[in-house]
């Protein structure tokens, strides 16, 4: 397909997308709608990540502490920090807390950038999970901004956020739950074009240029300090916007919301989707907040042959009969998550994405052979 | 306010190196993998677990005693390092180097999950080989087991540097670290030294995890965090260099330890045990600033 081709497709998918997720609230239960919200959420994260690791070749392993960042400035916006003793009365509505959450996110980010570029890969990696790691007790040392372990509780403050109460928006009302879905959606489909739109030029050139050769892109007058510190700084903010929507979506923020594992999981989903991709990433989201809740709901004991059931009893040499455990106990999950993990990495070498690739290149290759 | 004597400071560096021991032990492991592999096992804390739980459930359940289980775990481990390799990293060795850390991830999650799943999330005693007695050297009160762990800590390091410095294996394991490529051309069978390193790591953290379950218990969380230390511990030494893991390891045990300890003082108040683990990463990361390969490392030369 010649470029000219392509891009018209991609127009035509994304339009696709875009009214798929415009209806979708009409076919699924409210609760649902919540689920689908937080894959929203995931994706500006990914979005965000995928700019710093996927295009830049920056490991990071500390986004969650940027969704942290950005959810506390929603939440001490809207609820204050006085009753903790702090300066800020709060007041401010949902909505308007979301741009600053990334702003606020995105200057940290950019202040991150200058001493990451003493590092790389592994080093940078550490640097960046020693923030992930700080961030649960730094919340909790600065109490009275924060409210320190308890946290600050938006639920039940319906002229700010964080009701059950239907939402009038446009003329129509939306279930609170719809309202929540549609937030989530519009701002993770701009950030979609934004981050195509950051991509697509001379500084998704220079991105990709630092990651495949610094020593090449300084040759070629591409300034390693500006664009590894651009990199950062968008990518915090996307994090930032989308933990400003958690912290919205979950009524309620404390240190646990922005787990270290939650750092962890979002280069997962990162890889899955495909790095140096956009299009996967909506598999990454959907990956990382579904799959957990899917493999819950397994009983280990289906997936396995019924003589390994409970009480089967093996002889081992030298260490004697061995009673096997039932299936159904803590840890299954898990045990379902990484099998899951490990065989999807075996499986999709590139992630999503990078079957998008695939597919495309076998089209094109047959229009090409066809008209030769 | 106490008064800190020579007695005190002491106390606290022995204290201090028998954590840093196993941490140095774990951060070996790292290099190892580090070295063949060229990431970051995710995952080595887990099977450390999972390597002790082998070993506890041979002697509560089974009636080993406990030498006999502790070398029937390193054998075990051994084994199962290799099998790790074999069956799991091989195939995605080639392409992302990312694709790997998602490997040893999912690995990690799925250890974790068996370990909880087949012995359950209670804490477990594993018990001390060297016993619960204290020394009193020179008004330092030291522990059996600190001593112990220090003795096992070095007497393991000083092995493995004999491997690596005197012996065939030793030199094609190196030959393998440093060009792959060449070290097959003159007849190293790459893809063995490679699963003999993952071996290796397996067996260094089952001797970190047994060293570790008796003060600390055994549960599925208990190498957590001590991986995290181990990770520091790998990148402030250098993270290509096994001699600046033992050194990080064996620093950042002391470092950690004073820090504890300095809290009874009033400048230092504002210290606590949860700070613990930020304070030990800020320190890092100014050493890193300043050292960007590391205190022993060597900044990567590449050609372009």
């Amino acid at each position: 397909m010649s470029p000219r081709v392509t891009r018209i497709v991609g127009f035509a998918v994304f339009a696709a997308f875009v009214a798929f997720v415009a209806v979708l609230p009409s076919f699924i239960s409210d609760f649902k709608a919540q689920q689908y919200a937080y894959v929203g959420i995931f994706l500006i994260a990914l979005l965000g990540l995928n700019i710093l690791t996927g295009y830049t070749g920056q490991i990071s392993l500390g986004h969650g502490a940027f969704m942290a960042i950005g959810g506390y400035t929603s939440a001490i916006l809207m609820a204050g920090n006085e009753q903790f003793g702090g300066p800020i009365s709060g007041g401010m509505k949902d909505v308007w807390t979301i741009p600053l959450a990334g702003i606020v996110a995105g200057l940290v980010g950019l202040a991150f950038g200058p001493p990451a570029l003493r590092l790389s890969g592994l080093y940078l990696a550490l640097a960046t999970f020693a923030i992930a790691v700080a961030m649960p007790s730094a919340i909790k040392r600065f109490e009275e901004f924060t409210g320190g372990g308890s946290g600050i509780n938006l639920f039940g403050t319906p002229e700010l956020t964080g009701s059950a109460t239907p939402v009038e928006i446009l003329g129509r009302t939306l279930t609170y739950n719809d309202w929540l879905y549609y937030l989530c959606w519009t701002i993770a489909l701009v950030a979609f074009a934004a981050a195509w739109l950051i991509l697509r030029g001379r500084t998704g050139r220079a991105f990709r240029a630092v990651r495949d050769s610094e020593t090449a892109a300084v040759s070629s007058g591409v300034s390693l300090a500006r664009y590894k510190t651009l990199a950062f700084g968008i990518s915090a903010a996307f994090a930032g916007v989308a933990g400003s929507l958690y912290a919205i979506a979950s009524t309620f923020v404390n240190p646990d919301t922005f787990p270290v594992a939650l750092s962890i999981f979002l280069l997962v989903g990162v890889v899955v989707g495909g790095l140096g991709g956009l299009s996967g990433l909506l598999f990454g989201a959907i990956f990382i907040h579904f799959l957990p809740l899917w493999s819950q709901g397994q009983d280990l004991g289906s997936l396995l042959p019924d003589s390994v059931i409970q009480g089967t009893t093996i002889e081992i040499p030298l260490i004697g009969d061995y009673v096997f455990k039932g299936t159904n106990v803590p840890g299954g999950p898990a045990i379902v998550y990484g099998i899951v993990l490990i065989l999807l990495m075996f499986l999709i070498p590139n992630g999503v994405s990078g079957i998008f690739h695939r597919v495309g290149q076998l089209v094109a290759r047959r229009r090409y052979s066809r008209s030769s | 306010m106490p008064v800190a004597t020579f007695a005190d400071f002491m106390q606290q560096v022995v204290t201090g190196l028998a954590s840093g021991g196993v941490y140095a032990l774990l951060a070996l492991a790292l290099v190892i993998i580090h070295r063949s592999t060229g990431v970051i096992n995710f995952a080595q804390g887990e099977m450390a677990t999972l390597s002790t739980y082998v070993a506890w459930a041979l002697i509560a359940h089974h009636g080993w005693r406990y030498w006999p289980a502790f070398v029937a775990t390193l054998a075990i481990s051994f084994l199962g390092g290799i099998a790790t390799h074999r069956l799991v990293i091989r195939p995605v060795e080639r392409g992302s180097v990312l694709r790997i850390v998602i490997v040893t991830i999912g690995l990690l999650i799925l250890i974790n999950g068996f370990v909880l799943w087949q012995w359950g999330g209670e804490p477990q005693a594993l018990r001390s080989p060297f016993g619960t007695e204290t020394y009193d050297i020179g008004g330092v009160v030291v522990p059996a087991h600190d001593i112990g762990t220090i003795a096992v800590a070095l007497g393991i390091v000083v092995l493995l540097w004999g491997l690596f410095k005197f012996t065939k294996v030793g030199l094609a394991l190196r030959a393998v670290a440093v060009n792959p490529q060449e070290a097959r051309l003159v007849g190293v069978r790459v893809t063995w030294m490679l699963a003999l390193g993952w071996g290796l790591a397996a067996t260094l953290g089952a001797v970190a995890g047994m060293l570790t379950a008796p003060t600390v218990g055994l549960d599925p969380q208990m190498m957590q965090a001590v991986l995290i230390y181990a990770f520091a511990a790998a990148v402030l030494g250098g993270i290509d260099s096994p001699a600046g893991a033992v050194a990080g390891g064996l620093m950042l045990g002391v470092l950690l330890n004073m820090l504890s300890y300095l809290t009874q003082y009033d400048l230092f108040d504002w210290f606590s045990e949860e700070l613990r683990l930020p304070m030990a990463l800020l320190v890092i990361l100014v050493v890193l600033l300043v050292r960007p390969s590391g205190l022993f490392g060597h900044p990567e030369v590449k050609r372009v």
